[in-house]
């Protein structure tokens, strides 16, 4: 009987939610270090290969877009180490728990479902980072001469990566939520894949993209995730070319959390959970 | 606590792959009913009745296509947040814990998401895990938990925040006698102490006989029962069995109005249709047969259960 008493004071105590969910979640993600340290070990391998690669192509075409040799080989292996917080394969467990019906169990919390898999994803993000980011670029220093940035480039690139994560994870929470309405995501899954793939600068730097194919990719959400916190990285944008890459990336992040609110509405509308 | 008027939930169903065919599914279809405070009610229905549609529902997870529905004086789609701050759910086939953390570190983060005072958060957590027995587990990822385990930390999850409702949907589904006996011990327990309306959805009758007084039972998207458990064996008229032993074998007896179900030897199972006085048709047997022993045998919730779906059409299903 005692416990229904002071349910009134429960209401106005205690913190939000949020940061317990992205603490828990980096815990969870960096409780497997063997698991991160072979993929990290295949980042840094794949680093290599692009790195000969981008070699070859600026020894034949020296400042090709902008970029220095020592600029496009330290490209190659910032975005190899960024991989994994960003998470530019795509995928987010909420997927598999829309197609199980668990999604039941997410909605019925009291709290916002995007809110609730954006502390999880930063949480995850920063779990990731070390173990699989450190790798790959500890690797390409070691082996290569790298450009590098001084303090103050560190920190506004841990704000572009920040930015990038959060579009990354819009991104991937839209393309997550289509499995309320397509039975099989595998579709959706493919093509999100080729689209953050090839317009993030993932497989060649955006700044050597020639002309409209160039100025388009170049305006698309898919930069904010790779290429424009790799710019920032090389010291490439500074004052208030710096400011205009975060108001790209923070324009495209909340365009995109919006959709997904959007989204959220229309499939508590329609909603058919899985599964009974 | 819940009031439920004419609610009906359709859903559209896609078939067919290169000619879409669109058939509407009515899930639940024109269902009233009201639960007060501190009552037990038992939610029964097969397979594909409309039970867990229903349950969404209350909890604001699904929007009814129409009617009006209140939880807790809230409107559940609308008020979803809030409603969940008000009321426990158990959904007995899937898990609130995380997988990957221990027991106990699920409970902090329900305590912060319910924001649940620390003082009070110990204390319940204190009497939880007493009454549910968790403590040889409270340090163990869930995963590593048997099936009994889980579902003990599920319901302690879903009572941290102290809700006034308790709503369960299977929550005994695919655990041992053991299991069942604590988690039907501990919400007999719950409801007469702490007073907490529970909705207990089901289709384990031994839940339903051992725990509720009241019963409702859905049948394709109907209500085909809302009302005591006892009136329900009397009203569906299910017969009693009169189990004979007869001194020796013998070929099934003769007895006006009263049917032979099965022989096995001596032993013979006689249907009594409801109405006719058993003590007469015992009597009447034995006047006629040597009678070595005798048993009478009260309809039990299965067969009643399956009478009323046999013969739901009595009920307006359709």
């Amino acid at each position: 009987m005692a416990w229904n008493a002071p349910r009134r004071r429960l209401a106005s105590r205690g913190v939000s939610v949020y940061p317990w969910v992205a603490a828990y979640s980096f815990r969870r993600h960096a409780a497997y270090p063997l698991g991160a340290f072979a993929e990290a070990i295949t980042n840094t391998v794949f680093g290599f290969v692009r790195a000969w690669i981008v070699l070859a192509l600026w020894d034949a075409r020296p400042g090709l877009g902008g970029y220095t040799a020592a600029d496009a080989v330290a490209f190659c292996f910032i975005t190899q180490a960024m991989i994994g917080p960003v998470q530019i394969f795509g995928g987010l467990e909420l997927t598999q728990r829309i197609r199980s019906g668990e999604v039941a169990v997410d909605l019925h919390r009291p709290v916002d479902l995007q809110g609730w898999w954006l502390a999880d994803d930063l949480g995850r993000a920063a779990g990731t980072l070390a173990l699989r980011g450190v790798p790959p670029m500890a690797a390409g220093l070691w082996a290569f001469d790298l450009t590098l940035p001084g303090p103050a480039g560190w920190a506004a690139f841990a704000a572009a990566m920040l930015l990038a994560v959060v579009t990354g994870f819009a991104l991937r929470y839209l393309v997550a939520l289509t499995a309320f309405w397509l039975h099989d995501d595998r579709g959706m899954q493919a093509v999100s894949l080729i689209m953050s793939m090839f317009f993030s600068g993932m497989v060649l730097p955006l700044v050597v993209f020639p002309g409209a194919l160039g100025e388009i990719a170049r305006m698309l959400p898919w930069a904010a995730l790779i290429q424009m916190p790799a710019d920032v990285f090389l010291g490439r944008c500074s004052g208030a070319e710096l400011w205009s890459v975060y108001a790209f990336q923070a324009f495209w992040a909340a365009v995109l959390l919006a959709a997904g609110r959007a989204l959220t509405a229309a499939a508590r509308r329609r909603l058919v959970i899985h599964g009974g | 606590m819940i009031e439920v008027r004419d609610v009906r939930k359709t859903f559209t169903v896609r078939s067919g792959r290169l000619r879409r065919r669109r058939t509407m599914v009515r899930a639940v279809d024109g269902v009233s009913f009201t639960v007060r405070e501190g009552e037990f009610v038992g939610y029964l229905g097969s397979n594909g009745a409309g039970k867990s549609t229903t349950i969404k529902m209350l909890t604001g997870i699904l929007t009814p296509t129409s009617g009006s529905v209140r939880v807790a004086g809230l409107d559940p789609a609308r008020r979803r947040t809030a409603l969940a701050r008000r009321i426990g759910v158990v959904f007995g086939q899937r898990t609130t814990l995380w997988w990957d953390l221990p027991l106990r570190d699920s409970l902090t983060l329900i305590r912060h998401l319910y924001r649940v005072d620390p003082v009070e958060h110990r204390r319940r957590l204190e009497e939880l895990t007493e009454l549910l027995d968790l403590g040889p587990f409270l340090g163990t990822p869930v995963r590593q938990l048997s099936l009994g385990q889980r579902m003990r930390g599920d319901l302690a999850a879903a009572l941290l925040h102290a809700p006034p409702l308790l709503v369960l949907d299977e929550p005994t589904i695919g655990l041992d006698v053991v299991s069942k006996a604590t988690v039907r011990g501990f919400l007999e327990r719950l409801n007469a102490e702490h007073g907490t309306t529970i909705l207990l959805t089901t289709h384990d009758l031994g839940d339903i006989e051992r725990l509720c007084r009241r019963v409702m039972i859905i049948d394709r998207g109907r209500l085909a029962y809302d009302g005591d458990l006892e009136r329900l064996r009397t009203s569906v008229a299910a017969d009693r069995m009169l189990v004979v032993d007869l001194a020796r074998p013998a070929p099934p007896v003769q007895l006006d109005g009263i049917g032979v179900e099965r022989v096995d030897g001596p032993r013979q199972w006689l249907r009594v249709p409801r109405g006719m006085n058993a003590a007469a048709v015992v009597a009447a047997l034995a006047r006629r047969y040597e009678i070595a022993d005798i048993a009478l045998r009260e309809p039990d919730i299965e067969e009643v259960v399956t009478r009323l779906y046999r013969t739901s059409g009595a009920f307006g299903a359709e």
